[in-house]
């Protein structure tokens, strides 16, 4: 169990990054990575609402969906679903916790569209961890990792475009395509990951 | 604006990947082999063109408080169809497209036309449009496609082209080859802006409508709301 827990969370750390190699959450990837502030609470807002909405789609699924032989109408719950929890999180944010919602709550309405959110819900039964019998809490591990994953992305990504703002670049890559290639820079020195799992537990 | 030009702006000169910049995740995720790029294009087309559709037939009995989630509704129905359809005549593209396929629902490419176009235009046009798009979204992803594949595996379409005489740089097929080429068919893009004509992405021709409009990558120029908030 240890074992898989820890897998789980390189996984979604490093070898299978949610940004840098699945390309889930590119959006907000390219659009809010400028400084390094609005990274942070897009990537704690992200991390927070995949948490949760693992939370409430995996016994949705599993105890309602499944059983009565629904699971072709995933794609449509989890969606729905997603929006409300946003919805209710945001209104309650707002009442009772205020300052959560003043660091949170102006990047929770545009997290509902976020792939990544819908993707890690899905991802959570591409995985098949429904067929273990902690199958609840890797699917948690595993959004868990996959938004740290993601606010790391954005953090480093957001140091890379601190520095690309002072240097001179040729007129035709300027704006998005020098974002992009540097992206891909980003992403090669993921790869240098690969087989961390592997590597570790010397499967 | 005929009824050519609403089909045809789709295409090249707004083209929904390589000039309004909608739709990037699955353009990078798909794009490994030019015929997993048909296989997306096609799927999103048809949601596109259905999603317009009904969304330009409803225009008029949606209440405009309740419209995003009624678009994702809709969207999140078409997508479910599309999606058994898609697993019962072509298994190996469902298996090739995996999650992307259930996340045609968060393409900005269809909530952004629903929004900007089909909830104001009549029917016949919000068809041409969203048969537009799709098609300028199937090309930007058959283009990726072809130039990863044809640099990272040495084929096209499955059939071996240099892969025997040139060894196939991997890299392409793998992530970074994705941020890569789509880097720099943008600057490419953008050197023809000028003949292509300027497009404005801020406007309601890109994906107004998607609650991410303000700070997602395709308002390069908005300014930046969050800091100040």
């Amino acid at each position: 169990m240890i074992q898989m827990i820890v897998t789980i969370l390189l996984a979604g750390l490093f070898t299978e990054n949610f940004v840098l190699s699945k390309f889930l959450g590119i959006c907000p990837f390219i659009g809010v990575s400028k400084k390094l502030n609005t990274a942070v609470g897009m990537g704690v807002a992200v991390t927070f609402v995949m948490i949760l909405a693992t939370l409430v789609t995996y016994p949705i699924y599993t105890k309602l969906l499944l059983p009565a032989g629904l699971d072709y109408l995933q794609t449509i719950v989890f969606i729905l679903v997603i929006a409300a929890l946003v919805q209710l999180v945001e209104i309650i944010l707002k009442r009772y916790i205020k300052p959560l919602y003043q660091a949170l709550g102006i990047y929770l309405p545009l997290i509902t569209t976020n792939c990544a959110v819908l993707g890690v819900t899905i991802l959570n039964f591409t995985n098949d961890y429904n067929l273990y019998t902690n199958g609840y809490l890797y699917a948690i591990i595993n959004s868990l990792a996959g938004g740290v994953g993601f606010l790391m992305a954005m953090c480093i990504f957001a140091g890379v475009r601190g520095h690309l703002e002072t240097c001179d670049i040729p007129k035709g890559l300027q704006g998005l395509p020098i974002t992009l290639i540097s992206a891909a820079i980003v992403s090669m020195s993921f790869l240098g990951f690969g087989g961390l799992a592997e590597g570790i537990f010397g499967a | 604006m005929n009824k050519l030009q609403t089909f045809t702006k789709g295409i090249i000169r707004e083209n929904p990947v390589l000039r309004l910049v909608l739709g990037t995740c699955p353009a990078l995720a798909v794009s490994t082999e030019a015929v997993n790029g048909i296989g997306m294009g096609i799927a999103a087309t048809v949601v596109l063109v259905l999603s317009n559709t009904i969304i330009s037939l409803l225009r008029n009995v949606i209440p405009d408080k309740v419209r995003i989630p009624a678009y994702i509704t809709i969207i999140a129905g078409l997508v479910t169809v599309v999606q058994i359809v898609i697993k019962a005549m072509a298994p190996s593209i469902d298996t090739a497209l995996g999650i992307y396929l259930p996340l045609i629902v968060v393409n900005c490419i269809i909530l952004g036309r629903a929004e900007a176009y089909a909830a104001k235009n009549p029917v016949v046009y919000s068809i041409l449009d969203g048969l537009g798009m799709g098609i300028g979204f199937t090309l930007a992803l058959l283009c990726m496609g072809i130039i990863r594949e044809l640099l990272g595996a040495g084929t096209l379409f499955g059939i071996t082209i240099t892969a025997n005489v040139i060894a196939p740089m991997t890299i392409m097929v793998m992530a970074p080859g994705g941020f890569f080429v789509f880097g720099i068919l943008i600057a490419l893009i953008n050197k023809l802006e000028k003949k292509l004509g300027p497009v404005d992405r801020s406007s309601g021709s890109a994906c107004a409508g998607c609650p991410s409009a303000d700070m997602c990558g395709a308002n390069e120029q908005a300014p930046e709301k969050e800091v100040e908030a």
